[in-house]
């Protein structure tokens, strides 16, 4: 899932304040916690609370969308409702902020939150983990199924650096080093051979953004 | 034999190695490490520069090993990190320390960037030190740079790592070893090491290994300086009677370079190349502690 994090209302009331007519658009798809329409309605009664009674011709509507980042979606649900709009706060990822901007290019779109990691949900503990920086080169099947390009912060790969105590990292001491994990999950499963290999530096000429993929007409 | 550095002939010819440790200034005048250097000229065959250490900025390594080895005519051990700089940044530099002289090399991973001064600054570990080692080992046995073009001149320097002797678990710590040696790593200084028997076993689980290892020798001032690194440094293990006796001392800078005489007495003969002895900002510390080795005959 796509972690977000609400911003501050200052924030978002500051983007809003030039602006008379806004619509709040959540997102039903898979950003977490999941901030669809009934969170865009409380978002709209807050800032429509921040206004008044100071601005009486002041309107702010609230609505969502199955997934923003999907301009068909965008597009089809949201047309009917953007008669002068002249702001949208959007509840989505970054990626759905962004398809919006491409949709309605003509309307203001403004951040609600902040688009933080691709996350691994522990319903036991309520937690969220990051996992993935979508490299474009995955190493799970030599690295023990574990990234340590995600969750060693140096990206090492060729083992631990010496700053891990406890078996914790040396940048936050409540987190697991990823190298010693790996380094137990391959020494269990009989591949310390593997674990043992020098693995070449990492190519980032194949991760430059932004990445795209563009179905041919053949296709 | 010819030999890169006075340290490699060091190793390779003389019982016991020392080695000390140098910071560069915050400052943009080289004055106050040239002082450290003058301090430790006679005491230690090399010296380290520190690269940015702990993720605080400091003059440059290279210009400072640089400014030393010409000002002072003490050797340096150019400390080099992956943190702050991409592979083209660090072969650029590579290519410069042996244009100005500088004869050894110690790669590292480096500390991570949130634990110094400059916190929201971007991290680069573009390579990690096993990596740049292979880089290294390239450009100097096949001239070649990482993205295989030819090098005119390749570089020529005596290199080495970090080892941490500590760390639990130890076995991937000894694998990483394994990797920088067979990446031509020919010595490694070691993590601060007061419990003898820590190293014994090690020395033992990497006796496969052809790698002159220098131990790290840092003089505990107080009982609130140990305990401070037992918390805070990974792989730190002091024996609890060493912090007893810092409490008991009436002079406590004394009783702690006394204990670092004990300890190299006991290393001595576990096969060690030498010493690695460190002393942040007080480079007359660390040769206080080397005349004091010096002195007992323990080496």
């Amino acid at each position: 899932m796509i972690v977000t994090k609400e911003k501050p209302l200052e924030e978002i009331l500051g983007f809003l304040s030039p602006y008379k007519k806004i619509l709040v658009v959540g997102c039903d798809g898979c950003t977490t916690p999941p901030r669809g329409l009934r969170e865009a309605k409380t978002y709209a009664t807050l800032i429509e609370m921040s206004r008044k009674p100071k601005n009486k011709n002041f309107e702010c509507k609230a609505t969502t969308v199955s997934k923003q980042c999907d301009n068909y979606d965008c597009a089809t649900t949201l047309t009917p409702q953007i008669e002068n709009v002249d702001a949208i706060l959007s509840f989505a990822c970054g990626v759905g902020v962004q398809t919006l901007v491409d949709v309605f290019p003509e309307i203001p779109i403004y951040p609600g939150q902040d688009t933080i990691f691709l996350g691994s949900q522990d319903r036991d503990n309520a937690a969220m983990y990051e996992k993935c920086i979508s490299c474009g080169d995955c190493i799970l099947g030599e690295t023990g199924g574990i990234c340590p390009r995600t969750r060693c912060p140096k990206g090492l790969l060729n083992g631990p650096c010496a700053g891990h105590m406890n078996e914790k990292c040396e940048v936050d001491r409540e987190k697991d080093c990823a190298w010693v994990l790996i380094y137990k999950r391959m020494k269990d499963a009989g591949q310390l051979d593997k674990f043992r290999e020098f693995r070449k530096p990492r190519n980032y000429q194949i991760s430059t953004a932004p990445q795209q993929i563009v179905r041919s007409s053949s296709e | 034999m010819s030999f890169v550095s006075s340290l490699q002939k060091s190793l390779a010819t003389s019982k016991f190695t020392i080695t000390g440790e140098l910071t560069p200034p915050k400052s943009a005048s080289i004055e106050d490490v040239l002082d450290g250097a003058k301090l430790i000229k006679d005491d230690v065959v090399a010296t380290n520069v520190t690269d940015n250490p702990t993720s605080r900025v400091v003059m440059s390594t290279l210009a400072t090993c640089h400014l030393i080895e010409k000002q002072t005519g003490l050797e340096t051990i150019y400390q080099i990190t992956c943190r702050d700089r991409n592979r083209l940044a660090l072969q650029s530099d590579i290519l410069a320390a042996n244009a100005l002289g500088i004869k050894n090399i110690l790669v590292l991973t480096g500390d991570y960037i949130t634990m110094g001064d400059h916190p929201e600054a971007k991290p680069v570990f573009d390579l990690d030190s096993v990596q740049l080692l292979w880089a290294i080992k390239r450009m100097q046995e096949e001239g070649l740079d990482l993205a295989g073009k030819k090098l005119k001149t390749p570089p020529k320097l005596y290199v080495g790592a970090a080892v941490n002797p500590g760390l639990d678990p130890i076995e991937p710590e000894i694998i990483r070893l394994e990797k920088k040696v067979a990446m031509d790593t020919k010595f490694a200084q070691s993590q601060c090491l007061y419990d003898p028997t820590v190293l014994e076993k090690f020395m033992d689980q990497i006796s496969h290994l052809d790698v002159k290892i220098l131990v790290g020798i840092t003089p505990l001032l107080s009982a609130g300086m140990a305990k401070w690194m037992v918390k805070n440094c990974p792989g730190v293990i002091i024996p609890d009677e060493m912090i007893k006796r810092l409490k008991g001392a009436e002079d406590k800078v004394q009783e702690g370079i006394k204990m670092m005489v004990e300890v190299v007495s006991e290393i001595a003969s576990m096969g060690v190349a030498g010493i690695h002895v460190m002393v942040p900002e007080r480079a007359d510390l660390v040769a206080e502690t080397v005349k004091a080795i010096k002195a007992s005959g323990v080496v």
